[in-house]
């Protein structure tokens, strides 16, 4: 697929996405609420189909976002999907690792410095916070200082 | 009652002083064979991403270059592109080519580097010192160019901090000619040695699939035969203008990446001598004011694989969130698929193939169902030499003295 061919495939999932932003040809951003963007995952990772980079959590002043990284190497393009979570109080979204191991890690990495729940993860144990970190203390909110 | 605690367990990690990171992975045996691995990571977690964002937007680079020592190019570099990007800035022609020359100056030492230990690993002491010999003109160049054997802290918002000098070029093409001829013996003597073909061939094998599935990068995916590699997919800095091979070996196996890595090597003195030899005249850097709101990413092929950096801003002088991401984080969690069905002595160096590891293996240690410690870490070191001695018994060669004699 050249970069329009790309471009014509993500088209396909429009009606799951906010808005479609295109800053430069080879970086795509696709904005979405976090009830679809499990299935936005999906469609990336198996029907593009692109190389899963990474997630970005951001505690942004009225809600979370995470940003799931995608790189479409045949065109070199980033491809970033960034899933908004309003509840800031209970943060939750769909985990993306039972379709998507290379996931695992970043999911248990966010949900320890950020707080927020994956569902249906596999494994939702620490994995960077030390054993003796104090419970509900989430240390890339806005509200712990540097 | 819990079951786990029948199950007999290795465990490997949690320190080693000779590496970059520290690892524990728990090792499921049954009989020699690993059933199952779960790993443990962060005992040296720095909080990097939360520093980032109390530092202004030129103090940066020199943290993230701290990452690690031996990429400390590589990050550094995805940070500026990423706010190049925001900002939109060029950076100068000339920048480019030194970037590219820094760049490709620390994948041959990571390379040798890496070959050096995996040598040691199987009983190869020669490679090692031999391999960790030559690295060392590669450090000194970068020392001359930078200031620094490593953390160059070389790559700054607009361009570069020292440039190459032009007085230094026909050292430089000296040098790599020599390191060439070096890493040409090393590779002959690994690729023509019916032992190590024995020894690493079909072991710690990660198929394309789980390749894809681990999304795993680097050298680690080359050697599992996907094609990817972001200094030809998405290029940066002088790569577009310069004619080099991207190496890929379908196998999977330690070998394959053992020989992606070794080839690659060439690849990178093809580049460096391209570079320095093309190096255009002009500035290095170019001044930087403010950098506006937005967000953008940036990606470096590191020698383990592809680096990648998310920066937003908010139009002050700090970023607001800085994501980093290093190939290790994708490129450990698949030993789930390689290690899996191998024998313990396999173990040390299926870790060590994916070139993280090394952290793991000086406190090796075999724990059996009374948490007693079975085999430590000489013993796993001795069981993977055994296994190179018996090899070569096999084969009717000279015994591990005479070693030597298969690099010469």
């Amino acid at each position: 697929m050249n970069q329009s061919e790309l471009n014509n495939k993500l088209a396909q999932i429009k009606d799951k996405l906010i808005a479609f932003e295109q800053p430069a040809a080879n970086r795509i951003y696709l904005l979405c609420e976090s009830e679809n963007a499990f299935v936005v995952n999906r469609f990336l990772f198996e029907q593009v189909p692109a190389r899963f980079v990474i997630a970005t959590g951001i505690d942004s002043d009225n809600c979370f976002e995470i940003i799931y990284h995608y790189s479409y190497d045949q065109t070199g393009c980033v491809i970033n999907l960034k899933a908004f979570i309003r509840d800031r109080d209970n943060p939750s979204i769909e985990s993306i690792t039972p379709f998507l191991p290379a996931a695992e890690w970043i999911e248990r990495e966010i949900h320890d410095v950020l707080g927020i729940d994956f569902r249906n993860h596999p494994n939702l144990k620490r994995l960077i916070l030390a054993d003796d970190w104090p419970e509900g203390v989430y240390p890339l909110r806005k509200e712990v200082k540097k | 009652m819990n079951k786990s605690i029948k199950k007999p367990v290795l465990a490997v990690g949690p320190f080693h002083p000779l590496q970059e990171e520290m690892e524990f992975f728990q090792l499921t045996v049954d009989g020699e064979i690993v059933t199952d691995i779960d790993v443990r990571i962060s005992y040296n977690h720095r909080g990097i991403e939360k520093i980032s964002e109390s530092l202004q937007f030129d103090q940066v680079p020199f943290l993230v270059s701290r990452i690690c020592g031996i990429c400390s190019a590589s990050h550094p570099l995805a940070y500026v592109q990423a706010v190049e990007d925001i900002a939109g800035i060029k950076p100068p022609e000339r920048a480019l080519y030194v970037r590219t020359i820094i760049n490709e100056l620390e994948r041959i030492h990571s390379h040798l580097l890496w070959v050096g230990l995996g040598g040691h690993f199987i009983g190869y002491d020669t490679v090692f010192m031999w391999a960790w010999k030559y690295r060392e003109p590669v450090l000194d160049l970068l020392e001359e160019i930078t200031g620094n054997r490593n953390n160059y802290g070389n790559v700054k918002v607009g361009g570069c901090r020292e440039d190459v000098p032009n007085e230094l070029v026909p050292k430089i093409l000296k040098e790599l000619d020599q390191i060439e001829k070096k890493t040409d013996m090393l590779t002959k003597a690994v690729l023509d040695d019916p032992v190590l073909h024995a020894r690493l061939k079909g072991v710690g094998v990660l198929s394309k699939e789980d390749a894809v599935k681990y999304a795993v990068t680097g050298p680690t995916a080359r050697g599992s035969g996907l094609d990817i590699d972001v200094r030809r997919d998405d290029p940066y800095a002088a790569y577009a203008d310069l004619d080099w091979n991207v190496i890929v070996q379908p196998a999977g196996d330690v070998f394959a990446k053992a020989v992606v890595r070794l080839l690659e090597t060439f690849e990178s003195i093809k580049i460096v001598r391209q570079a320095i030899t093309k190096l255009p005249n002009g500035p290095v850097a170019v001044e930087v004011k403010e950098i506006p709101p937005g967000e953008a990413v940036g990606h470096v092929e590191a020698p383990r694989g592809e680096t990648f950096h998310y920066v937003r801003s908010d139009g002050g002088n700090r970023p607001v969130r800085h994501k980093i991401r290093a190939p290790s984080y994708v490129n450990v969690p698949s030993f789930k698929a390689s290690c899996i069905g191998q024998h313990i002595a396999d173990v040390t160096l299926t870790l060590a193939a994916v070139d993280p590891c090394y952290s793991c293996t000086e406190r090796l240690a075999v724990i059996d169902r009374h948490d007693k410690i079975t085999h430590d870490y000489q013993a796993l070191l001795k069981l993977s030499r055994e296994k190179t001695a018996l090899i070569k018994k096999e084969l009717g060669l000279p015994g591990i003295k005479t070693e030597d004699l298969q690099i010469g």
